[in-house]
């Protein structure tokens, strides 16, 4: 879509489009250049020299167990996080939909989470489940688990799974109340006067109704499981233990700003940015073409 | 609905109030941990009453951070997460604003260029470029300044995408009107197409706000003065590691005091919300 009257400036803008320009300049593609760049080369200890080497650095990844193994969480990490996510908010935004009275006062009351910073919601949770002193580790000793996500891996997962989901809640219930929103009520009222039962209503209308929406928080889901969740990780587990919540994002930092491995961090950078190009196209093709069954 | 199940609707608020009360739990014990002494708070089970240190523990943390962890104060710290919020969201806006104005209202060589340069960004999340990002910041002596807070992150396509589809349903009359009444593009901007964007405006700046304040990965990368901290990272500096030698009341009251602001702005301005929401998403 284009304008048809437009003003005529021969510099007027470029100034208005040069702040934008610039920042995305210095601050995006000059850094992600120079991270492709790194990703072939090698530094020596000291970093006083570097080398270039072609892929090693990517073969050395694809080769290091360490790394195959933070996929794997991540992959793991991810689906949990979306799927939870997405069945807990769907079940909620439904039931709000249903209840004619007090549906704006639950509607806030789910919603707030959006505005807990990542890293405060891991905190939270890691609060609630401190082995020794948190309130639900006390009840889940009660109710005979031996609980330390400081231990065992399976428990931290879980921990920074609740803590990740929970946040993103309230962000998945108002899509859906939106998508609900936008469903014919005359579909659902035939179907009722069909005798329907609200149950089968909601799988052969509602659901397939829906299914734009839920693709769509589907792809938004894994970005944020992917990229977001590093303040959550940090604040709690930090990629322990042993490595059963690293994360891909959170292990770019930890070689990258810890162990200082220049190279290696920055093959990590190049394949998680092929990643997120791979997810925006998915999302601007898929969701434009409206999933439907 | 044409029908009437009154079983079905109470499982609806049964579930409702469950789902409500798991959202709100960590809340609720985040705030009564805040009121209680080091003791009470280490104390298993914790006792879900409040306690009656609430005033000392808020004033404590606000004046001198924890006793165990960072001595940072929290005080500047929020200063520090208001300023980066605000200057992100408003540096945000306003560099959005005029490029999609630029974008739409002018034919110009490269404009699809442009265009295309600031789609990408969406595809260059801060966290795959950790280290040369945080060296530019470094190389421009951005390190531990609100400048370098912000700046870094002003970029925004989302924002510039929503402006675009704003002005393209805005009828071409307008402009026409404009230009035969004699008014320059500025003044058109100015006069015309701002006014017409507040509510944009407004919906957009809620989202971003909350954006800004609970940055964490690039306040954790370019801050190392105590004096420069946002709230976000002070309470993580303030975990001394350690279940019990953690003063959880007063990492809580900072907890406390790092959601309240924009869980504030969340549900005071729910409208402009749940519209900048749906609309920077879709």
């Amino acid at each position: 879509m284009e304008k048809r009257v437009v003003f005529q400036s021969p510099w007027l803008p470029y100034a208005l489009v040069a702040p934008q320009i610039a920042v995305t300049v210095v601050f995006f593609f000059w850094p992600a250049a120079q991270a492709v760049y790194w990703a072939f080369l090698v530094q020596d200890p000291f970093g006083q020299s570097s080398q270039f080497v072609w892929f090693q650095n990517f073969t050395d990844l694809l080769r290091s167990s360490n790394y195959l193994e933070s996929f794997k969480v991540t992959a793991f990490f991810s689906v949990l996080v979306a799927g939870s996510g997405i069945s807990i908010s769907l079940l909620l935004a439904v039931m709000a939909e249903r209840v004619v009275r007090g549906a704006l006062i639950y509607k806030t009351l789910l919603i707030w989470p959006y505005a807990v910073a990542p890293a405060v919601a891991g905190i939270l949770w890691a609060f609630l489940f401190a082995p020794s002193i948190g309130i639900v580790s006390y009840w889940l000793r009660l109710a005979g688990v031996d609980w330390n996500w400081n231990i065992k891996g399976d428990q931290a997962m879980l921990l920074v799974v609740i803590a990740a989901t929970w946040k993103q809640i309230s962000y998945n219930v108002l899509f859906f109340i939106a998508g609900l929103q936008s469903i014919p009520r005359s579909l659902l009222e035939a179907a009722a006067i069909d005798g329907a039962t609200p149950f089968r209503r909601f799988w052969t209308i509602v659901f397939p109704l829906l299914s734009p929406t839920t693709f769509f928080l589907l792809v938004i889901n894994i970005v944020y499981a992917f990229f977001d969740t590093f303040g959550v990780i940090d604040a709690t587990t930090q990629g322990g233990p042993a490595g059963a919540t690293q994360i891909l994002v959170y292990k770019v930092y930890n070689d990258g700003v810890k162990a200082a491995d220049l190279g290696g961090s920055a093959a990590q950078s190049v394949i998680l940015m092929i990643i997120v190009i791979s997810l925006t196209v998915v999302q601007f093709r898929f969701v434009e073409k409206k999933v439907q069954y | 609905m044409v029908e009437n199940r009154p079983w079905a609707d109470f499982a609806a608020h049964v579930i409702l109030i469950l789902g409500v009360v798991v959202v709100a739990f960590p809340l609720y014990v985040t705030f009564i941990a805040s009121t209680l002494t080091y003791d009470q708070v280490i104390t298993v089970p914790m006792k879900l009453t409040p306690g009656d240190q609430m005033l000392h523990n808020y004033a404590q943390v606000l004046s001198a951070g924890s006793e165990k962890g960072s001595h940072a104060a929290v005080l500047p710290m929020l200063l520090n997460s208001f300023i980066m919020a605000m200057g992100v969201a408003i540096g945000k806006i306003a560099i959005s604003i005029i490029s999609a104005f630029a974008i739409v209202y002018f034919r110009f060589p490269l404009r699809n260029f442009f265009f295309w340069m600031i789609f990408v960004t969406l595809m260059l999340p801060i966290e795959v470029r950790i280290i040369p990002t945080f060296k530019v910041a470094s190389d421009l002596n951005l390190l531990d300044t609100h400048a370098g807070l912000i700046l870094p992150l002003i970029a925004s396509a989302t924002a510039t995408f929503l402006f675009r589809q704003f002005y393209l349903t805005i009828p071409d009359e307008l402009a026409e009107a404009a230009r035969i009444d004699g008014a320059g593009p500025v003044r058109f901007f100015w006069d015309v197409l701002l006014p017409l964007s507040k509510t944009n405006i407004a919906a957009l700046f809620v989202i971003l706000f909350i954006l800004g304040w609970n940055q964490y990965l690039w306040p954790l990368l370019i801050t190392s003065k105590e004096e420069m901290y946002t709230v976000v990272i002070g309470i993580k500096r303030m975990i001394a590691g350690g279940d019990a030698t953690s003063e959880w009341n007063l990492i809580m009251a900072t907890a406390m005091l790092a959601l309240l602001p924009p869980a504030l702005v969340v549900v005071l301005m729910q409208k402009w919300f749940v519209k900048g929401l749906v609309e920077t998403e879709k």
